[in-house]
């Protein structure tokens, strides 16, 4: 139990998927300039990360490894991913109007979120187990849910703020992007091992 | 070999998804109303209110069933007989007020009795009303829709509606009502 919850918080924390790993750069810029729409995102992404990496455990284990055919891992994960965006927006669509009207925009993009596919290829590479890997997937989403948040909420001071025209617009978010990681850089001190 | 088995199990794995997706897309389809949308695009989008619905949406889907067809002030007979024509239904009168006196109209603020309240600003739903607190407030002609929701919120009755003189800019051929008949 400790196990999982030393890799959840190390997963969401100090090993995080934005910050750290520097993986899911474009939604970070991309849609974090309302937290709204942030927050949309977040969940979209939660949502489809947790059972992406799940699926794409199972795939793994249970096709790939058997044949041994890993060297296709990438490709099969992708088609994996992206059946389990478009079905999930199809079940929401029809299952949930209010959610669909919340999420409906950000799910087709989280296809390209280049963090879905990486957390389903780490997950292969640090030989996490069924568990291990489910943890794992929820733990780099609500990393990069906070992040994204945490991000979207500066960017909405930013707007208001005196800003040197130098820095306006793009490079201040990257540099408040740049400060938000290097402060989280200070995590990795958290857990001793 | 090996490539043969690889190329299948990716394209096993391929077209159990690809059923997958195809039985969601047929198992969650979403049945829109179509007729609610048709109707929708005919409506002018002031969003007034004067058919009693929160706007020209929900009183789309209302039309779409069953409520009645001649509700919608500011598009009056145009958008009465177009909707009628989308429905099947006989062309019918304006409803209400505004059945005695159809023509166009424009909103128009008698700016030395305006007191700068905001109050008709707060009403008009196209924005065609400018001014803030305290200054006198006007109108932009061309962008009011004649829906006069601001004339009932004046404290001091300075708005009146008036009716468009007819120009050669806005003058409207009614060419629908010009029997042409194909010769055989």
């Amino acid at each position: 139990m400790t196990d999982y919850l030393l890799l959840l918080v190390g997963t969401v924390l100090v090993n995080n998927f934005v910050l750290v790993k520097f993986l899911g750069l474009c939604p970070f810029m991309g849609v974090s300039s309302k937290t709204e729409t942030a927050i949309g995102m977040s969940f979209a992404t939660t949502f489809v990360m947790t059972l992406a990496s799940l699926l794409s455990y199972i795939v793994n284990s249970y096709v790939l490894a058997p044949l041994g055919l890993e060297y296709l891992t990438t490709m099969t994960f992708i088609l994996v991913i992206a059946v389990v965006v478009q079905f999930t927006e199809m079940v929401v669509h029809k299952t949930s109007a209010n959610l669909y009207r919340l999420l409906g925009i950000f799910l087709p993009l989280i296809t390209t979120n280049c963090a879905v596919l990486g957390v389903a290829l780490l997950n292969l590479y640090e030989q996490h187990n069924f568990f291990e890997s489910i943890i794992y997937g929820f733990g780099a989403a609500v990393g990069f849910s906070l992040v994204l948040i945490m991000f979207s909420a500066m960017r909405e001071k930013l707007a208001n703020a005196d800003v040197p025209t130098p820095f306006k617009g793009s490079a201040i978010a990257m540099i408040t992007a740049g400060l938000m990681s290097l402060a989280f850089m200070g995590f990795t001190g958290l857990v001793k091992f | 070999m090996s490539t043969l088995i690889a190329i299948l199990v990716v394209g096993v794995i391929a077209t159990l998804f690809g059923a997958l997706l195809g039985f969601a897309s047929v198992q969650f389809k979403v049945i829109g109303d179509p007729l609610a949308e048709q109707l929708d695009a005919l409506l002018p989008q002031t969003q007034c209110g004067q058919c009693g619905y929160p706007g020209c949406k929900p009183y789309a889907e209302a039309v779409a069933n069953g409520e009645a067809i001649n509700k919608c002030a500011p598009g009056g007979e145009d958008t009465i007989k177009k909707i009628a024509d989308l429905m099947g239904v006989e062309v019918q009168p304006l409803d209400g007020n505004h059945e005695t006196d159809n023509s166009p109209k424009v909103a128009f603020i008698i700016e030395e009795d305006c007191i700068g309240c905001t109050k008709c600003i707060q009403a008009c739903p196209v924005d065609a009303i400018i001014g803030t607190t305290k200054q006198m407030h006007t109108i932009i002609a061309d962008e009011c829709t004649g829906c006069d929701l601001c004339v009932a919120p004046c404290p001091v009755d300075c708005i009146e509606m008036i009716p468009v003189a007819t120009t050669t800019q806005n003058w409207q051929w009614d060419l629908n009502s010009i029997p042409v008949t194909q010769i055989d």
